[in-house]
């Protein structure tokens, strides 16, 4: 009972509930359900991001170009969209899923066969994907008149309440909550990050395994992608520049460990939902929007401080020595 | 698999191994020929490369950005990451702007410039060494929270009016064409050099690199050493943002964005192992110096800046991967 009323997405939850109470008792409308559907909503996209990071992250890897692979996925579609308007969305989403998913093995080939540090590779597919993204469409811009009115208006047709964009973040959050439970996958993702030699030793191949954790979170960003193009409505070479930091930011609040193994769906989605409230509530309060960077900034700093008293207290301290082993 | 790598990363880059510095002999000679086929390739694509003039406004591409990446180095070596220079370059022009409005003159200014830096560095040596927090996160929080923090200041105005005198340091000359900046860089070069090869401080960084345990156990003060360097780092981001900001002669919270990956792909590709524990100064020199030249000469040939980062990114990957592939091709 101590230990989940102590547990990180309690605390995580509370932080946002003490939050969302503190903006509301002074701005009452922020907290109606409309608000706070939109809220989600809004932080829909940064939810399915941060779940494919939270699987990289596990394994002790970091995806830094989920930002670029989301751009130029997006860009593929949305200009395939204004060419050939014809072509049926659902055929554009599972591009874009595939392309993403391609971009994601990209990295994860390179850490799994040549044994690249992550931080290295990713660092690399980041300028090259965003550097794609300005060669394939020239650096010229898709604009809303552009699109398609079936591809802009899938993302915020509503269904049963909320709008489709919502209905995919909960059914990724779904399906993350399966796999993570119930698959092979999920638990062979905690192992590897926990300790990769014992993981080697249970008859668990390492590499492949990251190899498909980099594959889901490219899958992830690549359908992320036709989101935010068809969301905003628009295409352009630096859509979701630096957002890589964002997802990680929300993977860390949410009680990811950075060192790999420790983790949680709820945690992320928390982590994610954190920084979205906080994101649109400044401008209800009154706060200059400048002020989001540094607070998201703090945020950062506070969450890791307090994962890293966490994992202490559990003894991870001797596993902690196997990281400069890899 | 793992277990090969582990035993491989703790080779102790030392002249004692005389295996491991004759291949890290070899990777300078690899990077010094790209330099030079960089170097042939540019001088005969385009015929205004080959100009003291050019050549001198081309080596801004990479002084201010080799000025961080030697201290960034020396972090990567201690097995370390900083990934808020840029972010420290930004804090640092700001706070010299708002102080210009109090009509500072430019010793201030620069003085400024070097403390903000230095106390951003501190912050980040006491989240990383005090508080135990890994590097990477921290430094991605502080990178947010300092950026973030200009922003505050400036929102979507920028300072500018900066003294003439505070202009040398990023567009003086300190003989014919060789600028201010260029004397820096290579003065800041050598001392670092010096201070990674030729003292106890240097020796220290590679042991720590190495296996942080046994360096704490043969009585290396880790968390000092791991302090003084993110303080260093700070420094030089302080610097480079004193060079900038007088090149550009204006500050915007957007100053310098994206730099810290740039200066990380600089370490690296210099031959600087991201697990810590091997690299040279030498090395990352070469690696500015053929950013600053694949970058110029690209301009030249009219390639946009983000088709050049591409390149960048693929020489970044493929400089990592292809000694890897050579070794695993030569040993079947």
């Amino acid at each position: 009972m101590k230990r989940i009323l102590m547990s990180r997405e309690t605390m995580l939850a509370l932080a946002i509930i003490l939050l969302t109470g503190g903006i509301a008792l002074r701005f009452p409308g922020f907290i109606a359900p409309n608000n706070l559907a939109l809220v989600f909503n809004d932080t829909s996209i940064l939810i399915i991001l941060a779940l494919g990071q939270m699987a990289v992250i596990l394994t002790r890897c970091i995806d830094l170009s989920m930002a670029s692979n989301l751009a130029l996925c997006g860009m593929v579609v949305a200009m395939i969209n204004a060419s050939f308007p014809d072509v049926p969305i659902t055929a554009l989403i599972g591009l874009a899923i595939v392309l993403g998913s391609f971009l994601g093995a990209m990295n994860g080939v390179l850490v799994w066969k040549l044994d690249i540090p992550p931080i290295v590779v990713t660092l690399g597919t980041l300028t090259i994907y965003r550097g794609l993204v300005f060669v394939i469409s020239g650096g010229a811009w898709v604009n809303a008149h552009e699109m398609s009115a079936a591809f802009k208006a899938l993302p915020r047709s509503v269904f049963a309440g909320l709008p489709v964009l919502s209905w995919v973040a909960i059914a990724t959050i779904g399906l993350a909550f399966f796999a993570i439970r119930r698959l092979p996958l999920g638990r062979s993702l905690y192992a590897v990050g926990g300790n990769p030699h014992a993981a080697v030793y249970t008859g668990i191949d390492v590499g492949k395994t990251r190899f498909v954790a980099f594959s889901i979170a490219g899958g992830l960003s690549g359908l992320a992608g036709y989101l935010w193009v068809s969301r905003y409505a628009v295409s352009y070479v630096d859509i979701a520049g630096g957002f890589e930091l964002s997802i990680i930011a929300a993977c860390v609040i949410g009680g990811v460990s950075i060192a790999g193994g420790i983790g949680s769906v709820g945690g992320a989605v928390l982590g994610a939902l954190f920084l979205g409230i906080i994101n649109n509530a400044l401008p209800v309060i009154n706060v200059s929007p400048f002020w989001q960077m540094a607070i998201s900034g703090t945020a950062i700093i506070v969450a890791v401080a307090l994962n890293v008293r966490s994992e202490r207290t559990k003894g991870r301290i001797i596993l902690k020595r196997a990281e400069t082993l890899v | 698999m793992n277990l090969q790598d582990g035993v491989k990363a703790r080779f102790i880059p030392d002249r004692l191994n005389s295996r491991l510095s004759g291949h890290l002999k070899s990777w300078e000679t690899l990077l010094l020929a790209v330099a030079v086929v960089v170097f042939v390739i540019n001088s005969l694509s385009s015929p205004y490369f080959l100009d003291a003039w050019n050549l001198s406004d081309a080596s801004f591409n990479f002084t201010e950005k080799g000025l961080i990446a030697l201290a960034m180095a020396l972090v990567i070596i201690s097995g370390e990451i900083d990934l808020s220079v840029a972010a420290i370059i930004a804090l640092a022009s700001t706070a010299m702007g708002y102080a210009l409005q109090f009509g500072v003159g430019t010793a201030e200014l620069v003085a400024i410039g070097l403390i903000v830096g230095v106390l951003c560095g501190t912050f980040n040596g006491v989240l990383v060494t005090v508080m135990g927090l890994p590097s990477i996160v921290a430094t991605i929080g502080t990178m947010s929270l300092f950026r973030g923090l200009s922003f505050v200041v400036l929102g979507d105005k920028a300072f500018n009016g900066y003294p003439t005198s505070f202009a040398f340091f990023g567009q003086g000359y300190v003989y014919w064409v060789i600028t201010f900046e260029l004397v820096l860089f290579a003065g800041m070069a050598v001392l670092f050099g010096i201070l990674l090869n030729k003292t106890n401080f240097g020796r220290a960084i590679y042991a720590i690199g190495n296996n942080p345990t046994a360096a704490l156990f043969s009585g290396i003060r880790v968390a000092r050493v791991k302090m003084i360097l993110f303080m260093l780092t700070g420094l030089m981001s302080g610097l480079a943002a004193v060079c900038l900001t007088s090149r550009l002669g204006s500050t915007r919270p957007s100053i310098a964005t994206g730099w810290e990956l740039e200066i990380v792909t600089m370490v690296v590709l210099g031959g600087v192992s991201i697990l810590g524990g091997s690299g040279t100064i030498v090395g990352v020199v070469i690696a500015a110096l053929i950013v600053g030249m694949v970058t110029f000469g690209f301009g030249l040939l009219n390639v946009p800046g983000i088709v050049m980062s591409i390149f960048i990114g693929l020489l970044l990957i493929s400089v990592i991967a292809l000694p890897i592939v050579y070794r695993r091709v030569r040993k079947g």
